[in-house]
């Protein structure tokens, strides 16, 4: 996962960083990623998912990617179940506490069809920004002691050359492909987030193609009104795509909340049948939609609405 | 979860987790009991304790009945101080900004060691967890208080996984593994108050809940538990703390 560094800086190099517009479709973003890759998704939980990225990828039947992310929740489900991925790097995998263990996640980790590779959280942190930071690793203090070291192939304890102190060093990641859904950018991907900013600017500094989907699309001129709102700097992104909605039926903060009824019929489904049940889920909600316009009429204008009424009420206090 | 006829089992462990939290401590806190636990003690001694999430959130303020599903979701920023990405958060920990950290566990043995991962063998689990979050770099880097209900599949012998690193082989191994901060400081169950013998490391009992009597303690425990000379008696949940998590929790969604 640890790119050489020459390997980094020549696959920069020869990436088109010039102020140009990068707008496309889904599906032509799609074709961006290839199978195999590490495809880091920004978000965490149920916020900010890169959903409608995450979609177009499982429609294009891509295979084999190696998905990270900080915390993983249904859409890892949905990674696994149309064999999209079968490993995911994250430090901890489950829909949300409020609906238990992902039956999912585990039906295909206990049968040995998938992994779940199991970092801490702030070390996940800590090796997308050592990726971002362009060194090949960074040393912490946590996670010393404990099993996780033994089941993950990368960090090695050392004594610091200074002090004399026990640490461990986590290797850097450097993403092929960052997936990163923001509230607006301009079309060369200056992109500016509300609320929480998770680790995204890390990943999308650490990766070797950035994807970003966000809410709108506003005007160059309008993002340099306010420089010190651009949280991603448009010289690392490859591709802006327009996608309203585009985390459902997950959060985007400010624009709506989680989309409840989706989601505890989800639950519902594959408490039933984990494998059968993501399936079925699947197939009703991302393989037979026209296109995502089609996806979000499937979610319904009511939770629609009622997402983005609670979604706004942040600016309401 | 049992309930003696006035709270919940799940509402005794939040009164006695929040009575462990101090005016002016910075604290750590995941969703469910310790994230009532916190806004408890805000409400009722605290009122200057600040709350940081691992979803990125310095100081909110937790709106009644808008208990956040996780803590990386736009209800967790209410009237909060600032938001940061969850790196920044999480290495607050380890710059040493934070007095505890609140952690649950599927398994913890008498270390003070954490399982979050998998039930039965890693290499073939008879149940996959969610994993450990933060809850390995709470665990690593401040002191925490672990909120459990005392069931002896809970309170075990040895941990199938140790996800989080309490004081590991007892003694002085957590700090030569290079842990040399923090460590397990409480644990709160539904029968009793545990705390560590300062030499081993072992876990012991400092003070039973209502009603509770040791031989209770030690037989849901699956291993042998130290008593204090002196073990204390907690005072009952009183009204207003009871009255505090009902308004938190309408829906009783974590206190059922």
């Amino acid at each position: 996962m640890t790119k050489p560094y020459a390997d980094l800086r020549r696959e920069t190099e020869t990436r088109d960083r010039s102020l140009r517009e990068k707008v496309m479709s889904l599906e032509e973003a799609a074709a961006l990623v290839d199978d195999g890759d590490h495809v880091a998704l920004g978000g965490c939980t149920l916020s900010r998912t890169p959903m409608a990225m995450i979609w177009a990828l499982i429609r294009a039947r891509k295979k084999d990617l190696v998905v990270s992310r900080s915390i993983t929740s249904t859409e890892g489900d949905l990674l696994y179940g149309s064999g999209a991925s079968r490993h995911v790097m994250t430090s901890w995998f489950s829909q949300g506490i409020v609906w238990g263990v992902s039956r999912v996640m585990r039906h295909y980790t206990e049968t040995g069809r998938a992994i779940f590779e199991e970092w801490s959280h702030m070390a996940m942190g800590v090796r997308y920004r050592a990726g971002a930071m362009g060194v090949p690793f960074i040393p912490v203090r946590s996670m010393l002691g404990s099993d996780l070291t033994g089941r993950i192939d990368g960090p090695k304890e050392m004594a610091c050359p200074f002090t004399g102190d026990r640490l461990l060093l986590v290797p850097a990641l450097n993403p092929d492909v960052a997936l990163i859904h923001v509230q607006r950018c301009d079309a060369y991907g200056n992109a500016q987030m509300d609320g929480l900013p998770f680790m995204d600017a890390d990943i999308a500094m650490a990766a070797n193609r950035v994807i970003l989907t966000t809410e709108r699309i506003v005007s160059n001129s309008q993002i340099r009104r306010a420089p010190d709102r651009t949280r991603i700097p448009f010289i690392t992104v490859d591709a802006v795509v327009e996608a309203p909605y585009g985390c459902a039926p997950h959060e985007c903060y400010g624009v709506y909340e989680p989309f409840l009824p989706n989601l505890d019929a989800y639950a519902a489904l594959i408490g039933r049948d984990a494998e059968a049940g993501v399936k079925e889920y699947l197939e009703r909600y991302v393989y037979q939609p026209r296109d995502w316009v089609a996806y979000l009429d499937l979610l319904g204008m009511d939770n629609v609405i009622d997402a983005a009424r609670r979604g706004r009420s942040v600016y309401n206090d | 979860m049992t309930d003696n006829g006035s709270h919940s089992a799940a509402e005794l462990l939040a009164v006695m987790s929040s009575r462990s939290l101090e005016d002016g401590q910075t604290v750590f806190a995941g969703v469910g009991i310790p994230l009532l636990a916190a806004t408890l003690a805000q409400r009722i001694h605290a009122p200057g304790l600040t709350i940081l999430f691992e979803g990125g959130v310095l100081g909110p303020f937790i709106v009644p009945g808008e208990l956040p599903p996780s803590t990386n979701e736009q209800r967790c920023t209410r009237q909060a101080n600032m938001v940061l990405s969850n790196t920044d958060v999480l290495l607050l920990l380890q710059r040493g900004y934070v007095d505890i950290g609140f952690m649950g566990g599927a398994q913890i043995d008498r270390y003070g060691n954490l399982n979050s991962s998998y039930i039965g063998d890693a290499e073939n689990p008879k149940i996959r967890l969610p994993g450990t979050g933060g809850g390995n770099d709470i665990a690593s880097l401040t002191r925490m208080i672990v909120s459990m209900i005392h069931e002896k599949r809970r309170f075990v012998e040895a941990v199938d996984f140790v996800t989080s690193t309490g004081y590991w082989h007892g003694g002085t191994s957590r700090s030569d593994s290079g842990l040399t901060t923090g460590g397990p400081y409480r644990v709160i169950t539904d029968l009793a108050v545990l705390g560590f013998d300062e030499e081993t490391r072992r876990m012991k009992v400092e003070a039973l809940h209502d009603g509770v009597e040791p031989d209770q303690v030690q037989d849901a425990t699956g291993f042998e538990l130290m008593f204090d000379d002196e073990i204390g008696r907690t005072e009952p949940p009183t009204a207003d703390e009871l009255a505090v998590l009902r308004e938190m929790d309408p829906d009783r969604v974590y206190i059922a």
